[in-house]
């Protein structure tokens, strides 16, 4: 059936003193009804700037859209306005930070943040949304939760700040979670907590979930579909049983070489890829990837490759997937078979 | 416990401004009878001097003086024979201080608003006017401002009296003359806070709630903005109460700091004692209330903890 949300030939770029960055380029995705969907790539390829695009969270200027659709329950986002764009935010799409340290008001007591959403949206009154916001705090798993309703953030531990974001989230009961890296700036032990309390109120409510990552581990444990983003292109992505089975595109190689083998894989984290990636002021003609790329042929400093579909939903935009090509040993995939 | 340690502490600073206070006021050359001296007889001047102790060794006229204060009472004014000190200073309350509270509500009220307009427009035409303004405000001395404002509201344009005390209409000016530098000031610091705290990561999650700019601006901005703001307030007072005098001059306004100035020029002991009590109890207390008040709005910082 349809997809709850879709996103279609996303451009976003920033226009800055040294010139125009573009942040995200030509990215197409779509999530479905109560799916979780990773976005995986290293630091700066544009994760964030995609989602916040979702959300409206785009400071415009320097930040603007330069092209594509982002269709929610079939409405394009990009085209609402203001005001009927904060009613979606918060109530059908809602969104957990990176850093829980501060992303919670300092001078707002815990409970009243996590009320706002529900007064606003729902149109509860005080008693009414006080005692859901209760109900929110022990639902994540909050001890006291009565006693913690009245704390400041700095009360709060980091893991228990995440948490409280993630009542701020779900007070609402959205349709799509955002959760742009909502562990990694917790322990590890944390972390894992905080992930398991993620899947078990999706598996509650049937929120859908964009999870953004680093690491690989993570995206095995907890999504069903993956998209891995490199200079701000996807490409590739597919479904993450098939995708770590069969990766196709040398960068997902590079992500995975890390991982020793898959039982272990959550303990694992992402290792840098020689080299660095390309400047996003001017990106290169072709394959962004290609100047760090073992495999690259010349077609690919001068061609952008096209997104191959390699099975059903599985994409990689290189050129190796070319019937052309020659055929190159996927190493990952050589390196487990021999263990 | 932390109120306890703050209410002593404002006392000994109390105490050390008095002393201060005496011994630098003796300090200077000159006594209250310099002008009688030429006047009167010796006999005359030594009786005089002798009503008011100032014959006596310093220490001793230190403890007479402390001694008095304990049960409030600050001496007769040694130039206005009739009057005591207290009596002075309660006359001149009522003008000054609703000079300076005037000046302040406005100087907070208009600055914070400035900033606040400001920042909200960043980098846009509104946000470099209020700019200018605050600059011409900042820049402008309050004896240069009162003069211009005399000249145009008063006898060019004939909309507000000049001059003395009276009908609230007289208040307009002066306070407006005192207000313009701390309210150029305030709008400046004002907007660099909220410039930052429109930036923080807290204000990306309001603003991913739903809220609507009006909600975002006032329970997640300003009250996080102003915080830094309050602790300005304390060296505002400072320059509203020293703004006062000249203000007052201007004005010809029947306050204090027309008093204060003159017992400098007179020697007038008792008078400068008070009139200084007098203002550093206020500024002392105000400190206090701030720091109070800073405890109640941002829940870290305890009123329990010794504070830092
Ligand atoms: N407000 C902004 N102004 C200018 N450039 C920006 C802005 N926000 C993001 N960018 C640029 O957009 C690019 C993508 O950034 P983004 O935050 O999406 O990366 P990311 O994939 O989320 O990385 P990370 O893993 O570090 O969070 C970066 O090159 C960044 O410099
Ligand atoms: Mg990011």
């Amino acid at each position: 059936m349809t997809n709850l949300l879709e996103v279609k030939n996303l451009e976003v770029s920033f226009k800055t003193f040294g010139g125009e960055v573009q942040a995200v380029r030509n990215v197409s995705f779509h999530v479905d009804k109560g799916e979780i969907v990773a976005i995986v790539g290293e630091s700066g390829s544009g994760k964030s700037v995609t989602v916040q695009t979702i959300m409206g969270l785009i400071p415009t200027p320097p930040g603007k859209v330069k092209n594509g659709e982002i269709l929610f329950q079939n409405k394009d986002l990009l085209k609402l306005s203001k005001r009927e764009m904060q009613k979606i935010k918060g109530s059908k799409i809602s969104m957990v930070f990176q850093d829980p340290m501060t992303s919670l008001n300092p001078t707002m007591r815990i409970g009243k943040q996590i009320e706002e959403g529900l007064i606003v949206h729902q149109k509860l009154s005080k008693t009414e949304a006080r005692r859901r916001a209760v109900e929110m705090i022990r639902l994540v798993g909050i001890p006291n939760a009565e006693e913690r309703y009245n704390q400041y953030p700095h009360e709060f531990s980091g893991g228990m700040r995440q948490r409280a974001m993630i009542a701020i989230a779900l007070s609402c009961n959205p349709e799509l979670l955002i959760a742009d890296e909502p562990t990694t700036a917790l322990d590890v032990t944390i972390q894992a907590q905080v992930l398991d309390l993620m899947k078990d109120l999706k598996e509650k409510t049937n929120t859908a979930i964009i999870l953004i990552t680093h690491d690989l581990g993570v995206v095995a444990e907890t999504a069903e579909r993956v998209i891995v983003m490199y200079a701000g292109m996807m490409v590739e992505s597919g479904r993450v049983n098939e995708l770590f089975e069969n990766p196709r595109h040398p960068y997902t190689w590079g992500l995975m070489e890390s991982i020793p083998d898959t039982n272990a894989a959550h303990k694992s984290r992402l290792v840098p890829i020689e080299g660095s990636p390309p400047d996003l002021f001017s990106p290169p003609k072709g394959c962004p990837f290609a100047p760090r790329c073992k495999y690259a042929m010349e077609i690919c400093l001068s061609e952008m490759p096209p997104a191959f579909e390699i099975g059903e939903g599985h994409h990689s935009r290189c050129w190796l997937n070319d019937p052309r090509a020659p055929k190159v040993e996927n190493e990952v995939a050589a390196g487990r078979e021999k263990q | 416990m932390y109120i306890v340690k703050r209410v002593l502490t404002m006392f000994l600073t109390l105490w050390v401004i008095i002393t201060l206070t005496f011994v630098i006021m003796k300090c200077i050359p000159g006594d209250p009878f310099a002008s009688d001296a030429d006047v009167l007889p010796k006999e005359v001047l030594q009786n005089m001097r002798a009503k008011y102790n100032l014959d006596k060794p310093l220490p001793v006229q230190y403890v007479l003086y402390m001694k008095n204060l304990a049960t409030f009472d600050m001496g007769p004014s040694i130039k206005s024979e009739t009057r005591s000190v207290n009596s002075i200073i309660a006359d001149g309350i009522p003008a000054s201080s609703r000079l300076g509270l005037q000046a302040l509500v406005i100087a907070l009220f208009f600055g914070l608003l400035l900033g606040i307009v400001a920042a909200l427009n960043h980098n846009k035409p509104l946000d470099f006017a209020a700019m200018l303004f605050a600059i011409i405000g900042i820049s402008i001395p309050s004896f240069i401002l009162a003069p211009l404002l005399i000249k145009y509201f008063a006898v060019n344009w004939h909309l507000l009296p000049v001059a003395s005390w009276g009908t609230w209409q007289h208040t307009v000016l002066p306070s407006i003359a005192l207000a313009a530098s701390p309210l150029a000031v305030i709008a400046r610091f004002m907007r660099s806070s909220m410039l930052e705290v429109m930036n923080q990561n807290y204000i990306k999650t309001a603003n991913a709630k739903g809220l609507s700019t009006m909600q975002l601006v006032i329970k997640h901005g300003i009250r996080n903005a102003i915080l830094p703001v309050i602790t300005f307030i304390g060296p505002l007072f400072v320059v509203l109460i020293t703004g006062t005098f000249v203000i007052e001059k201007i004005f010809a306004i029947p306050g204090l700091g027309k008093y204060f100035v003159d017992s400098i020029f007179n020697r007038d002991y008792p008078v400068i004692m008070g009139t200084t009590i007098f203002f550093s109890t206020i500024l002392v207390f105000t400190l206090f209330l701030i720091d109070i008040s800073y405890r109640l709005i941002d829940p870290r910082i305890k009123l329990t903890s010794g504070g830092n």
